[in-house]
């Protein structure tokens, strides 16, 4: 009966739909009880890159002279990320294209983004896209920003706007009030010129 | 890991460790699945989202955020009131962070990388997982920025 119910076509037709911000922030900020609980770890994501780069080209370099494999934990937290989206995308997928505020969508719109089916405009995220000027900019050059960048403020949104925020640590409220002021000049001054390139 | 059995239980000393640390990794792994399902779900891996979220044109990122670290608090607070242990037995420590100048430049960097991918760290696995394969290449890229860091770590404030 339980299980019947639990996979009924009301319950799946809930789930793949968009989730609300008042059911997923508190689900994401229970991650830090529960991995604290579980073994005394503070959540943190980006480190799981400095980990990865300590496990397969640690090339001598102090930064990655560490026992990586005492940190496993947070490589099979991020490979389960990874299982998490496959599921979510598999079976909870959303049938419906993303609804997005309209005036982001004129701004986009403008900026010749044109595709607004997925999660993740293809016309600029995708294999072909890769050799364009504002494909490399947004992919590669983005990423590399990512990596670098929370590695030098030492966490990312997850160590320091949810962990050390949760923990009234104030070197990560500056930290996460630059991720914002960043991300704020990229999206006014920096993307109007890159997306029309 | 060490266990505090581990000294009064001499014969097991060999097993219990290991199985200790097999058995919650996988429970890490859960947690994480669960996690990446909400990434995915509630649109955080969303470009479009993160877009919104810089162009102050709606409120779903900061709700998420919000609640998020609302949350984090008040469960960080109970489990420092009643000096809660972790399951191993260990008792909870956060390390406290200590400002240095790449609080303020790395955030910067950051804050471009993820107004232009759309994604922090977390996201770039969900957004791979979830069938977006050249993420590939921007997660290879974020771990050579991350490289480059320990490589120039020495150079920079």
């Amino acid at each position: 009966m339980f299980h019947a119910g639990l996979f009924s076509t009301k319950t799946m037709e809930w789930l793949s739909q968009p989730w609300p911000w008042y059911v997923a922030g508190p689900l994401i900020g229970l991650t830090v009880p529960a991995l604290l609980l579980l073994g005394n770890k503070t959540f943190g994501i980006s480190s799981s890159l400095r980990h990865i780069c300590a496990a397969c080209l640690p090339a001598g370099l102090p930064f990655f002279q560490y026992n990586w494999k005492k940190e496993s934990w947070n490589l099979v937290f991020v490979a389960g990320v990874f299982v998490g989206g496959v599921i979510a995308g598999l079976f909870l997928n959303n049938p419906d294209p993303i609804v997005i505020a309209s005036s982001t969508k004129e701004a986009l719109r403008a900026m010749n983004v044109h595709d607004f089916q997925g999660l993740i405009p293809e016309d600029v995220f995708s294999w072909s896209a890769l050799t364009s000027a504002r494909g490399f900019i947004l992919m590669v050059v983005g990423g590399f920003l990512v990596g670098f960048g929370t590695r030098w403020a030492g966490g990312c949104t997850s160590g320091h706007a949810i962990m050390g925020l949760s923990n009234l640590q104030w070197p990560s409220l500056i930290a996460t009030i630059c991720f914002m002021i960043g991300g704020f000049a990229m999206t006014w001054f920096g993307l109007p010129y890159i997306l029309n390139l | 890991m060490k266990t505090k059995t581990e000294e009064f239980t001499p014969e097991v000393k060999t097993q219990r460790p290991n199985e200790v640390l097999l058995r919650s990794l996988w429970a890490y792994g859960v947690i994480g699945i669960l996690f990446g399902i909400v990434f995915v779900k509630a649109e955080i891996v969303s470009w479009f989202r993160i877009q919104e979220m810089f162009r102050l044109d709606n409120f779903h990122m900061y709700g998420v955020i919000g609640s998020a670290v609302m949350t984090g608090m008040i469960s960080v607070f109970l489990i420092k009131r009643y000096n809660v242990n972790a399951l191993t037995g260990e008792k909870i420590v956060i390390p406290a962070k200590v400002f240095q100048p790449g609080q303020i430049y790395g955030g910067l960097l950051f804050g471009f990388g993820w107004a232009l991918t759309g994604a922090c760290p977390g996201p770039l696995f969900a957004q791979i997982g979830a069938g977006y394969s050249v993420v590939i290449v921007t997660l290879l890229s974020a771990l050579a920025g991350t490289w480059t860091y320990g490589a120039l770590r020495r150079y920079l404030p």
